[in-house]
């Protein structure tokens, strides 16, 4: 039995598609629109779903939204009248779109599919099913889970009314306990600091998160005393006053200025030590309260296993805290834990919970099979668009195309590293990833200044084989999607110079370990562990250049530049390859270098860079 | 015709009969901003609001 599940409207949207309860193909519309966040229906991505699962529109058993429309409407309503009439600006905005569409979306998403399967009115489509936004996210963070039993924690900014949700999955079975609702949202809080610190919402979330070990939390007791009522056990409301995302058009009041001294960065003004202290601040408040809340519900619910979705579970270094914590034996992010792997999760609710398909034995699998569950290409399509393109590429075996990329790797060269299916979710895991040497001290700044045109201070992620990730990473177990912080262990470490007594920025470019490139000022690695079963390829790169270097890790960052999707095919592959510092291409078995291209060819991608 | 019977159902669930004439007055309203745009229905709609 085949479902489809949808997100779309808002921001990344994607479609997925489940086969008897196992993922079959998962994708954002980005990866083909080539615009990041792309709202849009997601034509191509429900198309190359269909095609991947050998399928048609006519044949599914259902098509299932990842939230309903109507409950939507109801909180914008609610809270029109609330804050009447101070939102009538956003008010007059905002209901010409919803009652021209938005409000109709059941008829705008039959017209589209109608469309799509191109047979006009008369065509039979499967029933069309609405899954509320925050079960989507629980069952994309349960089903594919190696647990049978779990308790669920959504985090997010808002879906419909809920901000915070807990559900309990058993088998097939996932009901929704308890929910926190808007405006009380710890997503909303993180936002309001994103937006302050000068940084896009709903994307410079992560920057937020990467700015924060350069600063000191001084500003978290302001946070608590004033914004948030953070209680015992986790729950929370937020202020209003300091905000201004219920009425108006931007996250914060002139309060919240007042508060933490100053106007709102703009985009790309340097940064002080105060917005480095903010950005310390509101992550030390998020952990803060996920805390509180996985130890109330831990201790509450006596659950060994915890899975965690949402867009605040993005937040690698808060589920790392949750982790070392140890009030759960085992801890499960959903890697696509955004919006669009809302899709995966509507399908797969109503897949288990509508159409009552029974869920396979867990047995400790991983039902995301690595994430990698985008468009793959064979090798003769790969020769054959890298020729049309005028690309100069030799075709190396296996055995030769892994000792010769590390070697390059070994020597200092940045590779783009294109293989397989392409990533579901915001990370590359191998598959579209830009990769390089961790141990060279200069290669974060390299990389961040001339190959990703991204502000320097951003950290990159080790990818170190499964097995030997203990003995480099304060890690006990598997972090196969980057989801996790953790210390780097003690002995690879390097302390600050004595007496330097660097602060803010002025510690980037100071190594912090061994493998500088990879590690954090504070010491700590976003981890992604390779497994030989997941990824063998890549498993076979990164033990080739363990051999040869004694470091079985490689820096891993997407297959992108600032402000673009990860690459998706063998073209984005080669335009951004030729656009920017990277040294060396491997497509499939297709090896490119940069120097034997045409020079016609070549072009500066940072002329494209969109701000993100 | 659907679209009325889901609002409906969604109304009697949420038990939020109070939110329908708010909606069937804004559709209203866009309904009839919708058909005067440019239109002879325009002079009317003036004498109505």
């Amino acid at each position: 039995m085949d479902v489809l599940g949808i997100s779309a409207f808002y921001h990344d949207s994607a479609a997925a598609l489940v086969r008897d309860g196992r993922v079959v193909a998962a994708v954002q519309e980005e990866a083909f629109s080539r615009r990041k966040h792309d709202a849009a229906f997601p034509r191509a991505a429900i198309a190359h779903c269909l095609e991947a699962g050998g399928t048609s529109l006519e044949r599914l058993a259902a098509v299932v939204f990842y939230d309903k429309p109507f409950l939507k409407f109801e909180r914008l309503l609610e809270t029109y009248l609330t804050t009447a009439p101070r939102g009538f600006a956003s008010f007059r905005r905002a209901m010409p779109v919803w009652l021209r569409e938005k409000l109709f979306q059941k008829d705008l998403l039959r017209r589209e599919l109608r469309t799509l399967s191109g047979s006009g009115r008369s065509s039979r489509l499967p029933p069309l099913l609405f899954s509320e936004h925050h079960l989507s996210h629980a069952a994309s963070a349960f089903y594919p889970s190696p647990f049978e039993n779990a308790l669920v924690l959504t985090l997010d900014g808002v879906g419909e009314w809920a901000t915070t949700s807990v559900a309990e999955g058993a088998g097939r079975s996932l009901a929704v306990l308890r929910e926190l609702h808007f405006p009380h949202s710890l997503g909303l809080l993180y936002s309001a600091f994103t937006h302050h610190l000068g940084f896009r919402v709903n994307a410079g979330e992560y920057k937020v998160m990467g700015l924060a070990p350069y600063g000191e939390p001084v500003y978290l007791r302001r946070i608590l005393d004033h914004l948030i009522d953070l209680k015992e056990d986790g729950t929370f409301r937020l202020d209003q006053s300091y905000f201004d995302y219920c009425a108006g058009s931007t996250m914060t009041s002139r309060r919240f200025d007042a508060l933490f001294g100053g106007p709102p960065r703009a985009p790309e003004e340097p940064l002080t030590r105060r917005h480095l202290d903010l950005a310390a601040s509101v992550q030390a408040a998020l952990e803060e309260a996920v805390l509180r809340l996985t130890r109330a519900l831990a201790r509450e619910t006596g659950a060994r296993h915890l899975c965690l979705a949402g867009g605040v579970a993005l937040n690698a270094v808060a589920n790392g805290r949750v982790v070392r914590d140890g009030r759960f034996d085992e801890v499960w992010v959903q890697p696509a834990a955004g919006d669009a792997g809302g899709a995966l999760g509507a399908a797969l609710a109503g897949y288990h919970l509508t159409l009552e398909g029974p869920r396979a034995p867990a047995g400790g699998g991983d039902g995301m099979r690595g994430a990698l569950l985008g468009p793959a290409f064979e090798q003769p399509d790969v020769e054959r668009r890298l020729a049309a393109l005028g690309a100069r590429f030799a075709v190396l075996g296996d055995r030769e195309l892994i000792a010769d990329t590390a070697r390059a790797l070994a020597g200092g060269r940045i590779v783009g590293w294109f293989q397989g299916a392409g990533e579901f979710g915001p990370r590359a895991l191998g598959n579209r990833s830009i990769l390089a040497d961790p141990r060279a001290p200069e290669m974060q700044q390299a990389l961040n200044l001339r190959t990703k045109f991204r502000e320097s201070f951003r950290p990159f992620a080790p990818a170190v084989l499964e097995e030997e990730a203990g003995a480099w990473f304060e890690l006990d177990r598997p972090s196969p999607y980057m989801l996790l912080v953790v210390p780097v262990q003690e002995r690879h470490r390097v302390a600050e110079p004595a007496g330097a007594a660097l602060e803010g920025l002025a510690r980037l470019g100071v190594p912090h370990s061994t493998i500088p490139a990879v590690t954090h000022v504070d010491g700590s690695a976003r981890v992604q562990t390779v497994s030989r079963e997941t990824n063998p390829r890549f498993h076979a790169l990164i033990e080739a250049f363990g051999e040869r270097t004694g470091c079985p890790i490689l820096v891993n960052t997407s297959f992108n530049v600032r402000g673009e999707p990860m690459v998706a095919t063998p073209e984005d592959a080669f335009r951004c390859f030729m656009g920017t510092g990277i040294d060396r291409l491997v497509v499939g078995n297709c090896v490119l270098e940069k120097a034997e291209q045409p020079a016609a060819l070549r072009h500066d991608q940072r002329d494209v860079v969109e701000p993100d | 015709m659907s679209f009325l019977s889901d609002l409906w159902a969604f109304l009697r669930v949420r038990r939020k009969f109070w939110l329908l004439p708010i909606i069937l007055v804004m559709l209203l309203f866009a309904g009839l901003a919708l058909v005067g745009q440019g239109s002879t229905v325009a002079p009317f709609l003036y004498t109505l609001f």
